[in-house]
């Protein structure tokens, strides 16, 4: 059964736009392009017309639904709480079941639903693929079906020989039986940064659960939504329900803004019922924070020698309102001197496979963060979101900033140590 | 569409700053109105130049031209209703200038209002016109639209903030009004006439505006009260203790309904109308002058008052009256949102009549917003699907208008007159005004060209 909802599901919510403008002032793609096709209300106007029947799926809407990252930030601010984002998925899907995956989408979907990779690309998918089939040489039939001169000029992190799954066991008992915690890992964490996943998996022992990563968990499903593949999505998000089932875990932790976003958010949109599942799914800072590791923090004496860092908001967290306890965390680090930043709310850029469609765009909307990063005299900006460490790491490279982005658990872990 | 005015404006603007395709079409066909017209094209500008040059074929072949900034306009003030060229001003958003020895700025129109008040303040100055759109709409338009804001109650409207305007008439020539002086009475004052023409005497494309020193601090509170009659003696007498708070807002019974259980201030089921208060200045004043407040409105059966000590505390009085708009879509399909103004000491009077006329058709009147300047925001709350319903609400919009303009007020105190209100604009202005007014349309717009059916009711080809 087809999981995903219609653009008929959503004309009820379609009909509420009342047109007045506020996503301009939240719109990524809007911010740097100015064009009204390009901003949430635009959108809105052609799933109109396009229920309607006063426009098709031609070129030009393509286009336009195109140049959305899907980050969720005009839903956020919307007084009618219109789901964009959504919305823009189901154009999408509709477009793919009307004239067949596109060029980037199918290399998405290739890599994702291939055996050897069933699990890979998370966040950015198709961006960090060419770097994954260096590493699995077997599937080398993947290289052609797949875009990468696209990614010409971007710093993209090396990938690790062992990922997570070859450097931690699948169950990880605790002695203190203070339950079980599920962690989803996601494909930037278990094949681009093993290490930042086995730091989540150390502390969530130290402070006594015991720890799943099931082997059969997959893509969160982001990079396969953006490109509008409904079959991989529902694929998927079955996929992961399943595997968590395996043991009986009161929590699945995500330290993906992406995954969390994927999992929990998009999973309690689908037309099927996954509420069990997603109403255990928790971001490490709300749950690090909601299990007392904030008030062990505390009580550390503060380093001599701090490092100055400041904080990036990721979309997927930032429009589920979580925005205090990843601050809060870095406020109790006794290696940290935590600084606020003009624009720590401003999205990154990388949006799915929005920036391998849009690279200068991408480009663009990240750049918007330099001034902010620069002024704040930060040495790391540290996130929550592996995707968006990528993407401001190329922002930062290309802006000449010696500035390093960081996942908030490497510091962590530095000041456990 | 001709494909040779087509050509011509691609020679000017270039391939990929001009669409006819039907898609684009639809997403510049409307604003905030939700009117929706489709236009014949779209073009985005990028300067004063190519913008002459546009407005003179616009001429050549007779073709309606609108300026257009964020769309977010509340009178269909940039909706193509003759079709015609769209004219796109959002990427002309450059901060030209900030003068902080003569207190000035100079932007292009595609300039958002709190991007520029976030740039000034950063430097010790103060823009205080804050439309409840500042977020996104441009100064362009808030120029076009004379918008208000909060803040007018203290500090004027957007035509006060106007030192000088570059604009490029309906004919094509680029005149310059006004300057950088504060003082300047050469001439007539033109930078007066074209703010607040609605996009129909000429396009802008170039602001110099004034700038204050930015207030140290502000305090504000929040006053709920056992009777609208309060609420409204209390806007009275506020302001005839010679006190003119930065803000003062109001909401009414039916408003307070929509809100009541969504705000972080709890608001008790007796609560008939709130009052929202702000003062602005230096600390030492501000204590004083919001004792007085509290002393001066204390007789008029106030049952909770919450003065805010700190930023958050504003923000949360505040958000009180942000969730206003976005709760009011929850009673009825269809909101018709008006907005009135009447001298300040008659918002009581206004606020009876209101009540009246909503108990006459039966029909949900929601009432907020500046009772400090005696603009109100009037909400004719329906269901346009019922029978009858579109003689009915317009019997209501004629009655409310009457009652505003029986009490020396006006029919729209900020969001213009464009498509929504043309019908009523002989209800305040006399033949003669009106017949002054399109002279000087005609005057400068002999092709009817620039905006065209909008403010006046048209009559074969001129207004």
């Amino acid at each position: 059964m087809d999981k995903n909802k219609s653009l008929k599901d959503f004309e009820g919510l379609i009909r509420e736009c009342v047109k007045c403008g506020v996503c301009q002032a939240h719109c990524p793609t809007y911010l740097v392009n100015k064009k009204e096709g390009s901003v949430a209300r635009g959108k809105i106007a052609l799933a109109a017309a396009l229920l309607d029947k006063e426009a098709g799926l031609e070129k030009r809407l393509q286009e336009d639904i195109s140049m959305c990252l899907m980050c969720g930030s005009c839903l956020d601010k919307c007084p009618n709480k219109v789901p964009t984002n959504e919305i823009v998925g189901a154009i999408r899907r509709q477009i793919t079941e009307n004239q067949g995956l596109s060029l980037v989408g199918k290399g998405v979907s290739a890599v994702l639903s291939s055996k050897i990779l069933k699990m890979t690309l998370g966040k950015g998918g198709a961006l960090m693929s060419p770097l994954l089939l260096k590493s699995v040489p077997e599937s080398s039939g993947l290289r052609l079906r797949f875009p990468s001169p696209v990614m010409k000029d971007r710093t993209v992190p090396k990938v690790p020989f062992r990922n997570l799954f070859e450097r931690v066991p699948e169950f990880s008992a605790a002695d203190e039986g203070k339950g079980i915690v599920g962690f989803f890992a996601g494909c930037a964490l278990t094949y681009i940064y093993p290490e930042i996943g086995r730091i989540m998996i150390d502390i969530l022992l130290r402070m006594g659960y015991s720890v799943y990563v099931p082997r059969s968990q997959g893509c969160c499903g982001i990079p396969a939504l953006s490109s509008g593949n409904g079959t991989l999505v529902t694929d998927l998000a079955g996929r992961n329900v399943d595997a968590f089932d395996g043991k009986n875990v009161e929590h699945i932790v995500t330290a993906c803004a992406s995954c969390n976003g994927g999992i929990g958010e998009h999973y309690r949109s689908m037309k099927a019922d996954f509420s069990t599942f997603t109403g255990k799914v928790v971001d490490f800072s709300v749950f690090l924070k909601q299990n007392g590791l904030f008030e062990e923090l505390k009580a550390i004496n503060k380093w001599q020698n701090r490092v100055r860092v400041t904080y990036h908001d990721p979309c997927h967290l930032k429009t589920q309102g979580i925005v205090g306890a990843p601050r809060e965390l870095l406020k109790n680090l006794p290696n940290v001197d935590f600084v606020e930043m003009e624009k720590a709310s401003s999205c990154c850029g990388l949006g799915g496979t929005f920036s391998v469609y849009h690279y200068d765009t991408s480009k663009n909307i990240g750049a918007i963060k330099l001034s902010g990063i620069e002024e704040s005299g930060a040495t790391l900006v540290a996130t929550g979101c592996p995707g968006c460490i990528m993407q401001l790491q190329d922002i930062i490279n290309h802006g000449n900033l010696k500035v390093r982005a960081v996942h908030i658990l490497s510091l962590l872990a530095q000041a456990l140590e | 569409m001709n494909q040779g005015i087509i050509k011509e404006l691609v020679e000017i603007v270039g391939e990929d700053n001009l669409t006819t395709d039907q898609i684009d079409k639809i997403t510049h066909s409307y604003d905030a109105t939700q009117k929706k017209y489709l236009p014949d094209v779209v073009v985005y500008a990028s300067n004063t130049v190519e913008i002459s040059r546009i407005v003179k074929i616009a001429n050549k072949w007779n073709m309606p031209l609108l300026p257009r900034g964020a769309g977010s306009g509340l009178s269909g003030g940039s909706v193509p209703v003759q079709g015609g060229i769209v004219l796109v001003l959002t990427r002309m958003d450059k901060i030209l200038e900030i003068d902080s020895e003569n207190l000035i700025a100079r932007v292009e129109p595609g300039v958002i209002t709190a991007e520029l008040q976030r740039q000034v303040e950063k430097v010790g100055l103060f823009y205080p016109p804050d439309p409840a759109s500042k977020e996104f709409s441009t100064l362009g338009g808030n120029v076009a639209e004379c918008a208000g804001g909060p803040r007018c109650v203290k500090y004027g409207v957007t035509k006060e903030y106007i030192l000088g305007l570059e604009v490029v008439t309906p004919t094509g020539e680029i005149i310059r009004t006004g300057g950088v002086t504060l003082k300047n009475v050469v001439g007539y004052d033109l930078t007066k006439l074209f703010v607040g023409s609605e996009g129909t005497l000429g396009i802008i494309t170039e602001i110099t505006l004034k700038l204050l020193p930015k207030p140290a601090a502000k305090k504000t509170m929040l006053i709920q009260f056992s009777s609208i009659e309060g609420a409204a003696q209390s806007v009275s007498a506020i302001i005839s203790e010679k006190i003119i708070p930065t803000t003062l807002e109001f909401m009414d019974k039916a408003t307070i309904n929509c809100i009541r259980g969504k705000s972080d201030i709890p608001i008790p089921e007796n609560s008939q109308a709130i009052l929202i208060v702000e003062v602005d200045g230096d600390i030492e004043f501000l204590e004083r002058q919001a004792e007085k407040i509290l002393a001066v409105i204390e007789p008029f059966g106030i049952i909770d008052t919450r003065i805010a000590e700190t930023h958050e505390e504003s923000e949360k009085i505040w958000g009180v009256r942000r969730i206003v708009s976005p709760s009011l879509g929850k009673i009825s399909p269809d909101k018709f949102n008006e907005d009135i103004v009447v001298p300040r000491s008659k918002v009581p009077d206004m606020i009876r009549m209101l009540e009246k006329i909503s108990e006459k058709y039966d029909i949900p009147i929601v009432n907020f917003g500046h009772a400090g300047d005696g603009n109100i925001h009037v909400n004719i709350m329906v269901d346009m699907q019922q029978d009858g319903m579109e003689q009915t609400v317009d019997k209501v919009m004629e009655e409310v208008f009457e009652a505003a303009i029986g009490l020396r007020g006006s029919i729209s105190g900020e969001h213009g007159i464009g498509l929504s209100k043309a019908k009523y604009l002989k209800m305040e202005l006399d033949e003669a005004t009106l017949a002054c007014m399109k002279k000087i349309k005609n005057a400068l717009d002999p092709g009817n060209i620039l905006n065209p059916g909008k403010i006046f009711i048209e009559q074969q080809g001129r207004v």
